[in-house]
């Protein structure tokens, strides 16, 4: 258990070094530089004075000190100014991330309602109509694009029925009001994991039935829904909270996008301004941030089905 | 009875993969037909128009005119084209490096296996549209592209080596699985006895064998390089307009969705056909080419 830990945790790590160093490049192949920005905004600049800038700020030296330079920082908190919002990157960060947070927690709770009780329906009578439909639909939510299901919603809630709003963000104050907001958005990336997630169910409720001990249970005379809610759902659980758990990478992009299509000021938009804004600082952390979080989420989903699972052997798995 | 047509028959007890491969073909001759098309209807595709902003379908303009009064159906036809041989591109180009990693992995195993696969669940795991965002973002005359980089073809083949670099993945992952069944057959144990140098072996006799998931795969990775590459023409960081994408037509449609809300919905449909039917395909060859892979999937 101990040696699959810290295989686990190291191979986790060295991911996460290995995407900086990726990141930190790629960030640093977005047009212009901070010195750029500093000329537009004062023509009067010579151009001794820039270099003189280049050589305050570093940016004449080999790419490799550099990164060994924002690395040090990094590693002490320390992850400098955003242009946008002239503050601490660090300090920028908390509320669109508790904003994501919401917006995330709100449309998995949603995909949940949806997804467990027609995956259940479906893999527990396989081959009947009711699975024929619900595979269709899936397939048919795997093909949607994110942004075309979000104006399909503002179509008809919006535009047609007038029910929710097509913006997520509120101008009056208000419980209620902020809700009828953010209803759209909810339910628009709500619909969007809802399809994983029944086929997941589906999928792992079929294996479970098809197990020796549930025809011991149908054998002895147990009604089949004591089969399914008492044999059966338990062990279809397990392999569907840890694939939930591996598609949290799938979940950024998907809230990226409705973060865009409804003006909600979450993770997502905020890294897309920083990207179309030149704000290098910004963009590079929020992105090493998703990362960061991508990468826990999987860790603690790999721990987690191996300490349910009695039958996966930790040996086995840091083999793999 | 041979293999071909063992998979034919497998294939065609498929009806939706069937429907698949129909109305794929369908929307590949419309979008091909799009120059004749306008030449029968005696419009120009390009043709600005404001006097007639969001002009309602006639019998020249089938399905409506748009904000500049550009012919719809000639849009869209034309954006498929691009659209789709993008996607093809793309497909291809995720499909041979799926295959490099895949077959290089599945051939000499051991640390090379690991490395490799961890390397693909790495990707896999990690938040895909944010990264492609700054992929997109990137600067070419940074990277040492002149001149060329201002020029349309650039813009192009530029989105089509930012999704590739992330749908490479599932052609990886199945050509490694199909390499790993193969290299356990008695000729490749016969030709690696004889002496035959390894690179050989994996290029001339592995290969020709994983050719079935090979094709599954490309087929699969093309529904994902589509959506990917609709979602970043859609935020403006994929195909630049005046080039016209079903993703960069649906750029400004939320902002015209109460004057014309049809044109919210056309390229958006189109995206969603497209995806689907090569979805279902995929699954159809699936389980005519490579029905153990399938069985697999099923139980996971």
């Amino acid at each position: 258990m101990l040696r699959f830990l810290t295989m686990r945790l190291a191979q986790s790590l060295a991911v996460l070094v290995l995407m900086s160093v990726a990141i930190y490049g790629l960030i640093g192949l977005m047009p212009g530089d901070p010195i750029d920005l500093a000329l537009s905004a004062d023509p009067r600049l010579t151009s001794d004075d820039i270099a003189r800038l280049r050589a305050l700020y570093g940016l004449d030296e080999p790419w490799a000190h550099r990164y060994w330079a924002w690395a040090i920082q990094a590693l002490q908190g320390e992850f400098g100014y955003s242009r946008l919002f002239a503050q601490p990157v660090i300090s920028t960060l908390a509320e669109p991330l508790g904003r994501t947070l919401l917006l995330m927690g709100g449309s998995f709770a949603v995909a949940l309602a949806i997804g467990l009780p027609a995956g259940m329906a479906a893999g527990a009578r396989p081959h009947s109509r009711l699975d024929y439909v619900v595979n269709l639909i899936c397939f048919a939510g795997v093909a949607m694009p994110a942004f075309w299901l979000a104006l399909l919603l503002i179509l008809l809630f919006a535009v047609h029925w007038q029910i929710f709003p097509a913006s997520a963000v509120a101008l009056e104050p208000g419980f209620a009001t902020q809700l009828r907001h953010l209803a759209l958005p909810i339910l628009t990336l709500g619909l969007l994991q809802a399809g994983g997630i029944t086929r997941y169910m589906r999928a792992a409720m079929r294996e479970a039935l098809s197990a020796d001990h549930i025809r011991t249970a149908r054998a002895k005379g147990l009604s089949e829904v004591g089969v399914i809610w008492g044999h059966a759902l338990r062990n279809a659980m397990i392999p569907v909270i840890s694939i939930l758990a591996l598609d949290v990478g799938g979940l950024f992009s998907g809230a990226l996008i409705v973060e865009m299509m409804f003006g909600y000021p979450g993770m997502g938009k905020l890294l897309f301004d920083a990207v179309m804004g030149n704000d290098y600082n910004l963009a590079l952390v929020a992105l090493l941030f998703g990362t960061g979080v991508t990468l826990v989420a999987n860790l603690a989903a790999d721990i987690a089905y191996a300490a349910v699972d009695p039958r996966v052997s930790f040996a086995r798995m840091s083999d793999a | 009875m041979g293999t071909g047509t063992r998979a034919w028959h497998r294939f065609r007890g498929h009806r939706f993969g069937l429907a698949g491969l129909v109305l794929l073909s369908l929307l590949v001759i419309a979008c091909l037909s799009a120059g004749w098309l306008a030449g029968a209807l005696g419009i120009d595709p390009e043709a600005v128009d404001l006097f007639s902003q969001y002009g309602a379908p006639t019998s020249a303009h089938l399905l409506g005119q748009d904000d500049l009064g550009r012919d719809v159906l000639l849009r869209l036809l034309a954006g498929g084209q691009v659209s789709l041989s993008v996607a093809f591109v793309a497909a291809l180009a995720a499909a041979s490096i799926g295959t490099a990693i895949g077959l290089a992995a599945g051939y000499w195993g051991g640390w090379l296996d690991a490395v490799l696969m961890r390397l693909v669940d790495s990707v896999i795991a990690l938040p895909l549209l944010p990264l492609l965002i700054v992929l997109a973002a990137i600067d070419p005359a940074k990277l040492g592209f002149g001149p060329w980089a201002e020029e349309q073809s650039f813009g192009l083949i530029r989105i089509v080596v930012i999704v590739a670099a992330v749908g490479w993945t599932t052609p990886a992952r199945l050509v490694r699985g199909a390499t790993l069944a193969a290299r356990a057959q008695g000729y490749v144990q016969a030709a690696r006895a004889l002496g035959v140098a390894p690179l050989a072996i994996a290029v001339r006799h592995i290969l020709p064998n994983v050719s079935g998931p090979l094709i599954v795969a490309t087929t699969l990775a093309m529904g994902q390089v589509i959506l990917f590459e609709s979602a970043l023409s859609f935020l403006g960081l994929g195909i630049q307009p005046p080039t016209p994408s079903w993703g960069n037509m649906l750029t400004g449609a939320q902002e015209i969705i109460w004057q014309a809300p049809m044109l919210a919905i056309y390229p958006g449909l189109a995206i969603f056909l497209t995806v689907m039917s090569v979805n279902f395909l995929g699954d159809a060859l699936q389980d005519a080419l490579a029905p153990r892979a399938t069985e697999r999937q099923d139980a996971a």
